[in-house]
């Protein structure tokens, strides 16, 4: 399996903002809204740090 | 009028049984300790948020540490070892004992490492459930 280098982002923020808004809030609603915090952040980052380090190497 | 305390239910479950089987339950196998508590449905997503994590990883050539050379190996062997069970049959069929020699294998190892730490923090979670830290 060789998915691409967003692909493989796309999946770890998935899974890891899952485990992170189930274990580190109370309430349903709360976990879904801090899980869907984690994989913005998460896929953000990556996006950003992607374009800098692309300007970067230019 | 009564002037008994009303307990959470998670308080008056952590009053029988042995406190830490969730922790070590949901160690072993992604999510049983929450299944122990009845919360099914945290369960259910943490077991499939970490397994397809473990087994993407596997899928994608990653390594699973064997032995630690230096200290970053030693990490790495201790993430792993957070998989339980997953890491025990893994290693036992021979899985993820190739060396790393593409970017996505590299990726692939670190999956492997993340879904270990990620099942420490669940088998925790389920822990502080059990204790009634946590609701």
């Amino acid at each position: 399996m060789h998915p691409s280098h967003f692909a493989a982002v796309v999946l770890f923020a998935l899974f890891a903002s899952t485990v992170f808004g189930i274990t580190m809030r109370d309430t349903p609603p709360r976990m879904f809204r801090y899980g869907a915090y984690c994989f913005i952040l998460f896929v953000g980052s990556a996006i950003v740090l992607s374009w800098v380090m692309f300007l970067i190497a230019r | 009028m009564s002037t008994t305390p009303n307990k959470p239910a998670a308080s008056k479950a952590s009053e029988k049984g042995f406190v830490y089987l969730p922790l070590i339950a949901g160690w072993l196998v992604p999510g049983a300790g929450h299944f122990l508590l009845g919360k099914w449905i945290r369960g259910a997503l943490l077991a499939v948020s970490i397994i397809a994590m473990f087994a993407l990883g596997l899928a994608m050539q990653g390594k699973l540490y064997t032995s630690a050379q230096d200290i970053l190996d030693l990490l790495g062997v201790a993430g792993d070892l957070g998989g339980g069970l997953l890491y025990v049959v893994c290693r036992a069929l021979g899985l993820g004992s190739q060396p790393v020699q593409t970017t996505v294998a590299d990726y692939g190892t670190k999956f492997i490492v993340v879904a270990g730490l990620l099942n420490i923090i669940a088998a925790v979670d389920a822990h502080n459930l059990r204790t009634g830290r946590k609701s």
